[in-house]
């Protein structure tokens, strides 16, 4: 038998049939929806079809949860009755606003071991590549996609290539899983990957948590990849052994036999290959607007001048909309407010890094936290974390997407700088015309205490950075 | 969805690079039914100043009516948005020109008639350079693979799958049904093969 990868391997076991022009159909283990799953929802009801998997389907409130008080508009509100009413229609469990399992829907799917290893999975959300963290083949699908896999269970999608990212070597400290994927993605660009399917591989990748892990796999859409993977292994079990939904009694051991076989086999072939050194990669923050105008805090603002016309052309585009003069070190550039949050830095290890910087310390800036869960805001609160961020003098709120997307009411001001532990630094993406800077949740806090872009590492001297 | 093998328009350049969907469609308008139409919210933020005039320089505002949009690199990056294709189909696009496009735009694109066309980069550069702030007629041909804009014609990539749905106008979920038999076949061994993929829990049935 042919070497396969972790992928092929996943492809082949969810392969329900193949098309002569290559396009397979796929069975889907797990279908996560939210509240801006309407346009699908609406598409079925249009057609009188009923959801095929109402066990194999979930549904969170997170893209327009509140994170204090009630709804900020009747149409926020109004979005998410609208999934209530159609998870109560359609008997699909959901995680509401009042249910202690709600969170940001790729938090909780691994919290709740919903997400498991050797699963498709599909949500109707670009960072669906977060569970890939544990062995599963997630992606993100549109609307009319969803409504198909609502209809059916199933979804078409043509095999995208391989192509693997070994990163050997050890983060330093203050340095973790953001940074790692900033760096790839500044490297290889904001379409570097595009149409394969990442695998995460080498001793750095392995020594990070499933938290870390899964701010890795959550960033591979912004390199272009819609798929990120690492392979299961003693971490990625030990983090699911006794969760809500995982397998457990024989099952789990059965699973857990069945996981173990998927890891890539050593002479499997990748179409493309990509190799870091952990050891040279430094604290990072984005520039521009987008996630691949990234680069060490220790560096300066990019010059126009002596590059390419073309490149000359975007890279000043963007400092226009950011409002940065060249050559200025990004360490001088002060920001207006902090955003701890978002699906790809609210779990309680991103929360612990920030608040090992803030301990004792006051943010010279107003700011949120938002937990990625209503489980991981318990547990923090049980650590204490909550009071050092509140002593800090930045607010402490409830679970949800909240500033990351801006849809649920908190959002930047026009003109604002935000320094962010979120996934898109987009024109517009925290609110019209604000600027937003990408780091890791312990650079954010950084920000925070010294009021401008700052390396945290200095800032740890004598601290353990948790 | 209607399929279309040809389509005549007018065509204009939108100078820039990584046109991801939240400048396609900002996030505070996408609570809004579909019905009541989303070529309004297009580019929104380009378009429109923060008091809602049009912005006189803005391309779309300049050369309005075009339905071919010749555009740089990883155009529809980012969030699984389809509106983002919503905005674009409804303003009346109905292909999109560019070296490159975000992989589930793509996807989105071609569920909605609207073709996502991979040209070369340099073409791109002439294309957009020829059209400046200006239109130029243009012409698809989706069985030749061909989009002529002005008196340039050059080849576009498309994967075929997708080519053959935007022709055919093809709605998955009917094509799905036909394979109902192989689908509870599936489904029927997984309880054996993967009894652990079934969720536990109170919920699950």
């Amino acid at each position: 038998m042919t070497a396969r990868t972790l992928l092929d391997k996943l492809w082949d076991a969810h392969e329900i049939l193949r098309r002569a022009d290559g396009a397979s159909l796929l069975w889907v283990d797990r279908h996560l929806v939210h509240e801006g799953s309407h346009h699908a929802f609406g598409k079925i009801a249009e057609r009188g079809l009923p959801v095929a998997e109402p066990g194999l389907t979930f549904g969170v409130v997170d893209h327009y949860a509140p994170t204090r008080g009630g709804p900020a508009t009747p149409a926020i509100a109004r979005m998410i009755a609208t999934l209530e009413a159609n998870a109560a229609a359609h008997g699909i469990r959901l995680f509401g606003l009042t249910d202690p399992g709600q969170g940001i829907v790729h938090v909780i799917g691994p919290e709740q071991g919903l997400t498991l290893p050797g699963l498709l999975i599909n949500c109707g959300d670009s960072h669906t590549s977060t569970h890939g963290a544990f062995g599963a083949l997630a992606f993100g699908i549109g609307a009319t996609e969803v409504a198909h896999v609502l209809a059916t269970q199933t979804i078409w999608q043509k095999r995208p290539a391989a192509m693997r990212i070994t990163v050997d070597g050890r983060l330093g400290p203050g340095v973790g899983a953001k940074d790692l994927a900033l760096a790839w993605i500044a490297r290889l660009g904001a379409d570097g990957a595009r149409g394969h399917a990442i695998e995460y591989a080498g001793t750095a990748v392995r020594a990070l948590s499933m938290e870390g892990r899964m701010t890795l796999c959550n960033l591979s859409i912004e390199g272009g990849a819609r798929f990120g993977l690492i392979a299961p292994d003693e971490t990625t079990f030990a983090y699911l052994k006794g969760r809500p939904h995982a397998p457990a009694g024989a099952d789990w051991d059965r699973a857990v036999a069945d996981w173990a076989a998927l890891p890539s086999d050593p002479d499997a072939v990748f179409a493309r290959e990509v190799t870091l050194d952990a050891a040279e990669i430094a604290p990072i923050v984005t520039w521009g607007t987008s996630p691949e105008e990234a680069l060490p805090v220790t560096a300066t603002v990019p010059d126009p001048a002596g590059l390419p016309p073309a490149d000359a052309a975007r890279v000043q585009a963007s400092l226009d909309y950011m409002g940065l003069v060249p050559g200025r070190p990004l360490t001088s550039v002060a920001i207006d407010r902090v955003f701890i949050g978002s699906c790809t830095n609210a779990r309680i290890e991103d929360l612990r890094a920030a608040a090992a910087v803030l301990a004792g310390r006051t943010s010279r800036v107003p700011g949120l936290v938002s937990p990625g869960s209503q489980a991981v805001k318990a547990q923090a609160e049980a650590e204490g974390l909550d009071r050092i961020f509140a002593q800090a003098g930045l607010d402490w709120v409830g679970a949800g997407c909240s500033m990351c997307v801006a849809m649920n009411g908190d959002s930047v001001g026009a003109g604002e700088r935000c320094a962010s532990s979120t996934n898109r630094n987009f024109r517009g993406r925290q609110g019209r015309d604000a600027r937003t800077h990408l780091m890791s949740p312990a650079m954010v806090a950084a920000a925070a205490v010294t009021g401008h872009l700052a390396d945290v590492r200095p800032l740890l001297a004598g601290r353990d950075a948790a | 969805m209607s399929g279309w093998a040809r389509h005549e328009g007018l065509a204009v350049a939108l100078d820039r690079e990584n046109v991801d969907t939240d400048q396609l469609i900002p996030a505070r308008f996408m609570s809004t039914p579909r019905a009541e139409g989303y070529g309004r919210f297009l580019l929104h933020d380009l378009r429109f100043d923060a008091g809602g005039a049009p912005v006189p320089s803005f391309v779309l505002n300049r050369a309005p009516g075009a339905s071919v949009l010749v555009t740089r690199r990883n155009f529809g990056s980012g969030s699984s948005r389809e509106a983002a294709v919503y905005a674009l189909v409804d303003y009346g696009i109905r292909a999109v020109l560019a070296p490159s496009f975000g992989d589930i735009f793509a996807s989105n694109a071609v569920n909605n008639g609207l073709l996502p066309a991979r040209i070369e980069a340099d073409a791109a550069d002439a294309l957009i350079a020829a059209l400046g702030q200006g239109t130029a007629p243009a012409t698809i041909d989706l069985a030749a693979g061909t989009a002529t804009v002005g008196d340039t014609t050059l080849p576009f990539a498309l994967d075929p799958v997708w080519r053959e749905k935007l022709i055919n106008g093809w709605d998955d979920i009917d094509l799905t049904r036909h394979h109902a038999a192989a689908i509870a076949a599936y489904r029927a061994r997984l309880a054996a093969d993967r009894a652990w993929a079934i969720p536990r829990g109170e919920h699950a049935r």
